[in-house]
């Protein structure tokens, strides 16, 4: 088969079973663009701003764990995708751009929206390619694929020259079975003896903690976790990045540690005596003080990437492979173990940690004049039987919503955990819509963060994509805010929102239906009537109490026992 | 914080970013290449690297899971955790009058070094050894004017049958 390089691309992305490329064209890539015209197989999905092309396939990527793919074009059209792709890198989800690049004899010349594309997306993807000839576009392509899917996923960029996608010159194609990757292995599994003595370890515990993380997620072994911390009978907690790796409506699921986590999960992790940490990897925001960090526990630590091992807290045991792999013959290992374990210390355990649960970390004040945000979520979450999929953008919103809405299902939860980029909700929402057509599909908000991708809007009427914004309006950037009351004497610097639209006008432009939400007795009524707008996109606008902040919280660089549950101060103490 | 000298070896990829990747590697975590030396090995698609940086235990562990991360590395190795020789060349070229001349013969003798190129005005020093021997050999130029000095790098290998070749 002779085809042109836009051709063969094309095919590649076909072989490799892509159904969408979120994009944008521009010069560079007019070729590619022009052999994707009429395309039947592969659907393009075009955003208004390079940045929601790639929060679209990271959303879509997360969603449905396909990778994500995105085609752009040289200069700022790159340079666009970097938030993009420093999000989805430090997040491990599988993507790959194909950014257009200047004709070779221009390279190097400052042309006409030439970047030096590789290089400045060296930092923020898993690996990248400069192709250099049309021979080896295929097997960049079938390389690039492995590398993004495989181990701990990630992005990986392929930059080509446009002289490589000119029609006119045809080349043999054939999409090669086999690459050779000699210097690039992705671990698969663990030595028996390893797994045997994990397997004693956690049947030894007395006071036995689980962490899981976002590894859970993207490597699919929720069931195997599940049915691990099932026939343990131990406690569970999620990262916000693992949430949903373990039924949240379980009753030995503590809901999430870190800074924002329950003090019954944050006080059990301070207290444990083994800590199983799987596909997590000791996020400063869950840690706190290292040096506080479960200060009697071994830990053992499941994980694909070697480099996560002992990086930031020296771990006892390490199992390094793929976490369904690992969980498998964990689970296998430690059935002939369970007689060992200490019940009665167990129950002692459970004991402990209920009388933690009677602090009802999550309690809120409730009022019929303002609508609080946590009962925003609250109802949310009623009126969706916890079955819709929730993107989220960065800050107070987002942390409400992980605290609030319980995520029984992985993949349900998409959220910027690790770059923390506002502007990646709608987007992201895109793509999950994609991904799933017929879902309920949800972008939890703030009034700061929409606006920073709003322009996506537009993309929505495009594609009919019936999302649901649900838009917690404090007409501040809360977290900001949160911070600079506790830590800056309450000087709002800058963190104000003035001249902030009427979101419903500005979603009625758009094309589609704003709702806003003012009053308490209001808010169930009218948010159900939003849901059921079940084919269009509905930006609900709800009004909310302006000061409220997220608690229970540890602040930055203190340990888990030091947690506030209110404005009053420390609560570490139970009597 | 002990902060010792490290040696490590790496087979990467002969491509082209394969370098960047790796100084990206530590500037990124800004950690300082105290050398870099870069060449072809006997495979023409692999090159071997050999650079020194001063790191504590932790840091170096980590360092090396993250060098053996990127794709375009293939082996990575400290060479200071064994046995292990290694060696520099120095090339100098000296400012000498016909009275240093002598004086420089006879610490070139020493040292067991080589005079490369003379003129008029110049001799050109060619010395192999331990990075200590080189620093020892400049050190006993006294007040020999220097007009050029070029470092090769620290380059290392193991002792023994080892080979960072044995590709895992």
């Amino acid at each position: 088969m002779k085809l042109s390089g836009s051709e063969i691309i094309i095919e590649c992305l076909k072989k490799e079973g892509v159904e969408y490329i979120f994009g944008y064209p521009g010069g560079a890539v007019l070729h590619i663009y022009d052999a994707l015209f009429g395309d039947k197989k592969i659907k393009h999905v075009l955003t208004r701003h390079e940045q929601g092309a790639t929060h679209a396939a990271d959303g879509y990527a997360r969603a449905c764990g396909k990778p994500g793919v995105v085609l752009v074009t040289s200069g700022p059209g790159i340079t666009n995708c970097v938030t993009g792709l420093a999000t989805a890198h430090m997040d491990s989800v599988p993507m790959i751009i194909i950014s257009g690049q200047v004709s070779r004899e221009y390279v190097g010349s400052d042309a006409f929206q030439e970047a030096d594309a590789t290089g400045i997306t060296r930092p923020v993807t898993k690996h990248n390619f400069l192709v250099d000839s049309r021979e080896s576009i295929a097997e960049v392509f079938k390389k690039a694929f492995i590398i993004a899917t495989t181990g701990r996923p990630g992005p990986v960029l392929i930059d080509i020259p446009k002289d490589l996608t000119d029609p006119k010159t045809k080349i043999n194609f054939e999409y090669p079975k086999k690459v050779n990757l000699r210097s690039y292995k992705a671990p698969i599994s663990e030595s028996k003896v390893k797994i045997e003595e994990a397997a004693k370890l956690l049947a030894s515990a007395k006071k036995p903690m689980i962490y899981s993380g976002g590894g859970v997620i993207l490597g699919n072994a929720n069931k195997e976790l599940t049915s691990l911390v099932k026939k343990l009978g131990y406690p569970i907690t999620n990262t916000l990045m693992g949430l949903g790796g373990y039924p949240a409506t379980d009753k030995q699921f503590l809901g999430m540690l870190g800074m924002h986590g329950t003090y019954e999960a944050n006080m059990a992790m301070h207290d444990c005596d083994i800590l199983l940490a799987v596909g997590a990897r000791f996020d400063d925001r869950v840690t706190g003080d290292t040096t506080k960090f479960c200060p009697s526990a071994k830990i053992i630590h499941i994980d694909v990437d070697p480099s996560s091992i002992s990086k930031i807290i020296e771990v006892d045991l390490s199992l390094v492979g793929e976490t369904t792999n690992i969980l498998r013959s964990l689970n296998k290992a430690v059935t002939p173990h369970l007689k060992k374990i200490n019940k009665a210390a167990l129950k002692r355990w459970w004991l402990q940690i209920d009388k933690w649960r009677t602090k009802k970390c999550l309690s809120y004040k409730k009022s019929s004049k303002i609508i609080k945000p946590q009962s925003a979520i609250e109802t949310l979450y009623e009126i969706t039987k916890g079955n819709a999929y929730v993107t989220s953008d960065v800050g107070q919103h987002q942390m409400w919503a992980a605290q609030y809405y319980k995520f029984d299902k992985p993949n349900r939860w998409i959220n910027s955990g690790g770059l923390g980029t506002m502007g990646f909700g709608l987007p992201a929402a895109m793509g999950v819509q994609l991904a799933y057509p017929k879902a309920e599909v949800v972008c939890v908000t703030g009034e700061a963060s929409i606006l920073m991708c709003i322009q996506e809007l537009a993309t929505c009427l495009q594609y009919r994509l019936p999302i649901k914004i649900i838009n917690l309006n404090n007409r501040y950037m809360g977290m900001v805010r949160q911070w600079q009351e506790f830590f800056y004497e309450g000087r709002y610097a800058m963190s104000y929102m003035e001249a902030i639209p009427d979101f419903a006008q500005l979603s009625s432009s758009f094309g589609h239906i704003g709702i806003k939400i003012e009053k308490p007795s209001e808010l169930k009524s009218k948010l159900q009537e939003a849901m059921n707008l079940k084919d269009r996109l509905v930006f609900v606008d709800i009004i909310t109490d302006q000061e409220e902040n997220v608690y229970p919280m540890i602040k930055s660089g203190q340990a888990h026992n030091e947690m506030h549950l209110s404005p009053t101060g420390k609560d570490t103490e139970l009597a | 914080m002990n902060e010792k000298r490290h040696i490590i070896s790496l087979l990467v990829e002969n491509e082209f970013g394969s370098l960047s990747r790796i100084a990206g590697l530590f500037s990124a975590r800004g950690y300082n290449i105290h050398c870099l030396n870069v060449a072809p090995t006997n495979d023409e698609s692999i090159s071997r690297m050999t650079l020194v940086t001063f790191c504590n235990d932790q840091k170096i562990k980590q360092l090396a899971k993250q060098l053996d991360k990127l794709v375009d590395v293939v082996n990575v190795k400290d060479l200071t955790e064994e046995t292990h020789i290694e060696r520099e060349m120095l090339l100098l070229k000296l400012k000498c009058n016909k009275s240093q001349r002598d004086e420089i013969k006879r610490l070139v003798d020493i040292f067991r070094a080589r005079i490369i190129d003379v003129t008029d005005t110049t001799y050109t020093v060619e010395l192999t050894g331990a990075t200590e021997k080189i620093l020892a050999f400049i050190e006993s130029m006294g007040k020999i004017k220097i007009i050029e000095m070029v470092r090769s790098g620290t380059l290392g290998i193991s002792r023994g049958i080892d080979s960072l070749e044995n590709i895992k």
